[in-house]
């Protein structure tokens, strides 16, 4: 994954291009683009966004509306894959359990409420913090127990829905209150998507978390080697445990987000199937599955390319019920392309051109 | 320090994990004990509940628990599945070892039923299937069934989109369906389909499925309405869905009812749903009856009487306009 290599050749035009081609976020961007520009070709105004009513309007705001959850999951998965070299497939579940925290606090326990039974700010908070528990359990499994990631996280996988069931007795628990929708939708005289907003604000505090302390130079480390990081006195059982619980909080906080959409917690739907496609965004972002560095802003890049392509097959009319074979399709190509082997006959054609280059150039001079 | 922490966690954990695990096993355990004990001239009923997924399903379950009861001369064996065929088929081979007289069924899955069904007729109980479909290789293998009439509740609809929206020149719709291969998806789609065919002026300008859930519903329709905005009706299969509809509609700036700029057609009029209609925000709604307990009694009185009951029986649906729905219809639904 070096970039910037020092080039031998001197054209500078050449060495651009070829430093932009080789740049850790070249191929996670070239598929976002693609995949919203082939919306063009049905649908020519995909990309007007327009004012309706005081609020931004347009296909372009609903990609990133709706992708809104999947970035702060793409987030704590990109951690959580990087330190400790594996996923967290509870996300989705705990998802729920932080919804359905939320919910039956704010109704009290009734299945159906139109008042608010105590401070909106509590019950999220509870919420989340409910969440974070359930991430704590995974990181105490992973990183104390040593127990692999997947296996660890597939314990709230499926106990967690039933887990959020309890708590709502088995019913959808609707909040029928305005001041509870917004987080899913829209403050009053502010035209951006809360869910943007949010989602805003949590990339912008992790990228502040990861710049202002070494959470992210030591993520890696350990991602990379955990014994050797444990030798030179990194405490790599409390990192691997720290992403879990920073996982499992970010989840809440898209669990939350879920609910508020939809005003109520639908502890069987809340964040259904979102943990592949969570994955999948570290993975499209560029980010090795296997641990050690990582990228934010190619997780987030892999988070709009799936939301995109989602909105795309619905602008395209494509049925619901066939959307993973044709997502399937696009990420296939996506990940072939961005995989070692392919990267390295590519490499190896592109070292082919210059050397053949190198040898005219070499030849006129001589 | 930090270790006995790390303990305490995860003892508090596992502890929390053991009892959510355990409670509901208890429960049906002590429910067939007392199922098996006392037979002083009941009739004893097994019947195999999905779980408890929906409010449909709570008021399905109550429904048998207030029929079948000792006053009315049964005794009911209830077993939550808890969303698992395993769990059904488990509890089907139960009633048949505590000798019960009938069995009922909420099947979960259409398939995968022929083994442990042969082994109840073998064992002479007669087998009731209630909601979904089954499908088995040999029809006798359950007595009868009871469920709704999917395919009716859609052709009620239309019926209604007939009277409704007689005299207009182009009726544009949106057509929100359930799970792609459900039989209320299945039926209420043939309903509509059969509408649009017999009518040439109705154009289903968009097809798409919200699984059921208001979140998808909200996310294709917000989708549709970003192609077009020239939507008469949007015939949405469930009241979840049109829930997600409504809210897409008044994000988008339209009015979505009664008085507005598209007509909202719903189904199943669940408590939810039908306060939604009281409000003038779904035109109309059909409902899909829950309350199966009296109608699987009467069959059950007719085999006692050495009747042969009709092999598939329907339950009586209504359907609900926002024009004439009252307060107290709303506040009489329990689910």
């Amino acid at each position: 994954m070096k970039k910037d290599d020092p080039q031998s050749l001197s054209s500078s035009k050449e060495n651009i291009v070829a430093s932009i081609m080789h740049h850790h976020l070249f191929m996670p961007i070239l598929g976002l683009m693609v995949v919203l520009l082939s919306n063009l070709i049905t649908k020519p105004d995909f990309f007007v966004i327009s004012m309706n009513h005081g609020v931004l309007y347009g296909n372009l705001i609903d990609v990133l509306n709706r992708g809104s959850e999947l970035v702060i999951l793409a987030i704590g998965m990109t951690l959580v894959t990087a330190a400790s070299g594996g996923q967290d497939i509870s996300v989705g579940a705990v998802m729920a359990v932080s919804a359905a925290v939320c919910c039956s606090l704010l109704s009290g326990g009734a299945a159906s409420t139109n008042v608010l039974q105590m401070p909106i700010i509590v019950a999220a908070i509870a919420g989340i913090a409910a969440s974070g528990l359930c991430g704590a359990f995974n990181g105490l499994l992973v990183s104390k127990f040593k127990i692999q990631p997947m296996v660890a996280t597939l314990i709230l996988f499926t106990a967690g829905r039933g887990i959020a069931q309890l708590f709502t007795k088995g019913q959808n628990v609707y909040v029928r209150v305005d001041t509870f929708k917004i987080f899913g939708n829209f403050i009053p005289g502010i035209p951006v998507p809360t869910p943007i907003m949010i989602s805003i604000v949590t990339v912008i505090i992790m990228a502040i978390i990861l710049k202002t302390t070494t959470l992210g130079l030591y993520v890696q480390s350990v991602g990379i080697n955990s014994n050797a990081s444990r030798l030179v006195g990194l405490n790599a059982t409390r990192i691997k445990f720290v992403t879990y619980v920073i996982c499992g909080l970010l989840a809440g906080l898209a669990g939350f987000i879920s609910a508020s959409r939809i005003y109520s917690a639908d502890a069987n739907n809340i964040g259904l199937y979102l943990e592949m496609d969570a994955i999948l965004a570290v993975a499209l972002g560029g980010n090795l599955l296997s641990g050690g560095k990582f990228s934010f802003a190619g997780s987030i890049i892999g988070a709009f390319t799936i939301q995109g392509l989602t909105t795309t097959l619905y602008a395209m009319n494509v049925s619901a019920d066939q959307l993973p074979v044709y997502k399937a399709v696009v990420v296939v190509i996506i990940v072939v392309l961005q995989s070692p082997v392919v990267q390295k006959q590519l490499k190896r054609i592109q070292m082919k051109r210059k050397s053949v280059k190198v040898l005219e150039k070499g030849g006129v001079s001589a | 320090m930090k270790k006995f922490l790390t303990f305490l966690l995860l003892a508090a954990l596992t502890l929390s994990l053991v009892a959510c695990g355990q409670s509901a096993p208890n429960d049906s355990n002590s429910n067939a004990a007392a199922g098996g004990g006392s037979e002083k001239g009941l009739i004893v009923v097994g019947f195999s509940q999905v779980g408890a997924e929906s409010d449909w399903r709570t008021a399905n379950s109550q429904s048998m628990k207030d029929t079948f009861t000792e006053a009315n001369g049964y005794k009911l064996i209830f077993d939550d599945a808890q969303g698992k065929q395993d769990n059904q088929i488990t509890a089907i081979r139960n009633f048949i070892q505590q000798e019960v007289d009938y069995i009922v069924v909420a099947p979960i899955g259409e398939t995968g039923w022929d083994t442990v069904l042969q082994e109840a007729k073998d064992a002479g109980i007669p087998v009731i299937i209630v909601d979904r479909m089954i499908n088995v290789a040999k029809d006798d293998l359950f007595y009868c069934w009871v469920g709704s009439d999917f395919r009716k509740e859609g052709d009620i609809a239309v019926e209604w989109m007939n009277k409704e929206l007689a005299g207009k020149d182009a009726v544009k719709i949106v057509h929100l369906q359930g799970t792609i291969g459900s039989s209320a998806q299945i039926g209420r789609t043939e309903g509509l389909e059969a509408g649009a065919k017999a009518n040439s002026n109705w154009e289903i300008v968009a097809q798409q499925t919200g699984e059921f859930t208001q979140a998808k519903g909200q996310e294709v329709m917000e989708s549709i309405l970003k192609q077009t905005t020239e939507i008469d009706v949007v015939y949405c299969e469930n009241d979840n869905m049109a829930f997600g509809a409504i809210d897409a509609i008044e994000a988008a700036g339209m009015k979505a009812g009664v008085g507005g700029d598209i007509v909202v057609i719903s189904f199943d009029a669940t408590n939810a749903g039908l306060t939604m209609t009281l409000d003038q925000k779904i035109n109309y709604n059909v409902e899909c009856n829950p309350l199966h307990g009296p109608r699987v009694a009467k069959l059950i009185e007719q085999i006692e009487a050495g009747e042969t009951p009709e092999k598939l029986a329907y339950v009586e649906e209504e359907a609900f306009d926002a024009k004439t729905i009252t307060k107290e219809i709303v506040d009489a639904r329990s689910y």
